[in-house]
């Protein structure tokens, strides 16, 4: 390794103009501290990349996993096909159908994360509110429990028979005189929708219920941090031109909320739509798979039906779908990014 | 932001309505009625209410003295007294696989921890070289960690199974193993921890590392005795996140394991829920969903307030 002297620091007087001679190790070193990590990601990651994309080619099954078995035939865009035909065993299997509802569950949450999460945020802002303090360390408790925990307790809360949200909801109906019977609302397993001509089941809304209680809270730490910051001076100036409250939460707040909300909202538009944990566990996708989503879909190729290769060829597909979505949403972060006041 | 300039849109465009006035208007107002200060606090409450609704009906269970509530009945939110019986039965099997919960548990800390730690301390030397070199091909390897990022774990799942399950020596499966579910973890949490780190380093400014070389380091030392040294809180918050997606990683170790004795907690609390659950005494699992979140929701909440920044974007990794 080359250490600086005295002497190589100095600027060289009356030396020559070529280029500085550096040593072999000088040029080497940040390809050095590279090494482990792409030995381990070589490895690890694209490798598996790689040979999921070979996969999705052919019809890697359950019968080729041996050591000793046999390689498995190449199926060309089979696997492809089928899944966009919906020609794979799993019944209601429909990839449009879960596609579309993937995008309508992430778009639906976010925009109430967005929405609860910045008016209480402008709540917790107002001036003199007391107990502050105490209600944003309560307010993070959503975000610090693992979304894991989180999604079996509310998949147990929603029982019909022995679940808290039936029974909290059959005691606040008995105080106006309703039969608890009414309150044995079935809210996983209710095939229904319980809109007419909406076509999403109850456990769409169970679904929404847990992911509310989840997300806002991140967005009430994003945008107090951004309220903070907004200067008192525009609000001054606003009252003094006769601005009413809701005219400055419009025109002052909400505008200057954006450049901070934005990557706020992409991050929470990625992890909404990959949201394992919560459909999982919770609705197990169904009732009829219409809670199913991309990811959920993918785990049930590996886990129950085993056919890898179909499975690596819907990877393929959320790759793309990520994709899409990441172009998308990047574009729209950079067209915001610097808000001139 | 200029203090001068309060040529807001609502300046211009607002109509004149004298009746709202620089001291009535709530955000700007010097004290809050205390009419609106109850209204606002009522709410505040409600919202309270909701928030910690689950986590009290979930202690509560667990605490409950009239030990092995088979199921909840009544609906109760302060239990009715306080009992470790439901924690105690649990230690044994708390599942009908025959694993103790201390083996689950450390199961669970082995698995997470290890891969927590390789990501870190494979992911700086990385991040640092992305952060502080130019070189061929920086931009390149960059966006080819950028692109892992955006592919959930889930989507590698097929060919990390397939081709670990190839690797056995002996009588040992490195895809039935805990070693291999940690590895298969890696793969999408060492670019997760290479981005964040990079992403911390690039705002240490570099006077200190150059005012270290005057002073006749190498760039290697610089990089022990003075990046690692600033970059210890981002390397402790990074490995924390690595963390907890490992304690709380359900699909992996469910796809992968078969031995009872590698189970890790997650799939435990899987099994003791829903459909899987119907001889699970409510209590039980509620108790053990206290043993998963509690220790992790408690240093979370200790590093919650230096999480808030860059660092939260990729904050949990799926």
């Amino acid at each position: 390794m080359t250490t600086l002297t005295r002497e190589s620091i100095r600027p060289p007087m009356t030396a020559p103009r070529a280029a500085p001679r550096k040593s072999f190790w000088r040029l080497a070193n940040p390809y050095l501290y590279l090494i482990p990590a792409v030995l381990v990601m070589g490895v690890m990651t694209y490798y598996p990349m790689a040979y999921g994309v070979w996969m999705s080619f052919t019809d890697y099954g359950l019968k080729n996993l041996r050591v000793d078995s046999p390689a498995p035939n190449f199926v060309g865009l089979q696997n492809y096909i089928d899944i966009l035909t919906g020609a794979i065993a799993i019944p209601n299997f429909d990839f449009f159908y879960t596609l579309f509802f993937n995008l309508f569950w992430t778009f639906s949450n976010v925009i109430f994360h967005v929405v609860i999460g910045v008016l209480i945020a402008v709540l917790l802002n107002a001036k003199g509110l007391w107990f502050k303090g105490i209600y944003r360390a309560i307010f993070v408790l959503p975000i610090v429990i693992p979304t894991l925990v989180v999604a079996n307790v509310w998949r147990n809360m929603f029982d019909p028979d022995f679940g808290a949200i039936n029974q909290a909801l059959a005691m606040l109906g008995g105080l106006i005189g309703i039969s608890p019977a009414a309150f044995h609302i079935r809210w996983i397993e209710s095939v229904n929708p319980p809109i007419p001509g909406v076509p999403l089941p109850l456990a769409y809304f169970a679904l929404l219920i847990t992911n509310i209680w989840l997300g806002w809270p991140f967005m009430t730490i994003v945008a107090t941090g951004a309220l903070q910051s907004i200067s008192k001076d525009f609000y001054e100036a606003a009252s003094i031109d006769g601005a009413s409250p809701t005219q400055q939460f419009f025109r002052i707040t909400v505008p200057l909320l954006r450049p901070a909300m934005v990557p706020a909202i992409v991050y929470g538009i990625t992890l909404t739509f990959n949201l394992f944990n919560l459909i999982y566990f919770v609705s197990g996708g169904g009732p009829l798979r219409e809670t199913e989503i991309l990811v959920t879909t993918a785990f049930r190729l590996v886990n129950e039906q085993r056919l890898y290769g179909v499975a690596a060829a819907f990877a393929v597909f959320i790759a793309l779908i990520l994709l899409v979505i990441t172009l998308i949403t990047n574009q729209v972060s950079r067209a915001t990014e610097s808000y001139d006041v | 932001m200029s203090s001068t300039n309060v040529n807001v849109p609502v300046a211009a465009t607002a109509p004149a309505k004298p009746k709202f006035t620089y001291a009535e208007s709530q955000i700007v107002g010097q004290k809050m009625t205390l009419p609106k200060q109850l209204l606002f606090q009522l709410i505040l409450l409600f919202i309270t209410f909701t928030v910690i609704f689950p986590i009290l009906w979930v202690v509560s269970m667990s605490v409950d003295p009239r030990a092995d509530v088979m199921r909840p009945t009544t609906l109760n939110l302060i239990p009715p007294g306080f009992s470790l019986k439901a924690y105690l039965d649990i230690l044994e099997r708390p599942t009908s696989n025959p694993v103790s919960l201390p083996t689950l548990f450390f199961n669970s800390l082995l698995m997470a921890g290890g891969s927590a730690l390789a990501s870190v301390f494979v992911g700086v030397f990385a991040a640092y070289s992305f952060s502080r070199f130019k070189y061929r091909g920086r931009a390149v390897l960059m966006l080819a960690v950028l692109a892992v990022l955006i592919l959930p774990t889930v989507a590698l799942l097929a060919p990390l199974f397939v081709l670990l399950n190839r690797v056995v020596i002996g009588d040992f499966s490195l895809r039935n193993s805990l070693l291999g579910v940690g590895l298969a973890l890696l793969s999408t949490l060492l670019p997760f921890a290479i981005w964040n780190l990079k992403g911390y380093i690039d705002t240490i400014p570099r006077e200190l590392e150059e005012a270290a070389m005057i002073d006749g380091c190498s760039p290697n030392q610089t990089f022990f005795r003075i990046m690692l040294p600033l970059a210890t809180p981002a390397i402790a918050i990074t490995g924390f996140l690595g963390f907890l997606s490992g304690w709380t990683e359900f699909y992996i170790s469910w796809q992968f394991l078969t031995n009872p004795q590698n189970f890790t907690l997650a799939m435990a609390l899987y099994n003791m829920t829903g459909q899987f659950a119907s001889s699970t005494p409510w209590s039980h699992f509620s108790a053990m969903s206290v043993i998963i979140a509690l220790p992790v929701s408690i240093v979370y909440l200790a590093l919650q307030k230096y999480m808030t920044g860059g660092l939260t974007i990729g904050g949990v990794k799926g």
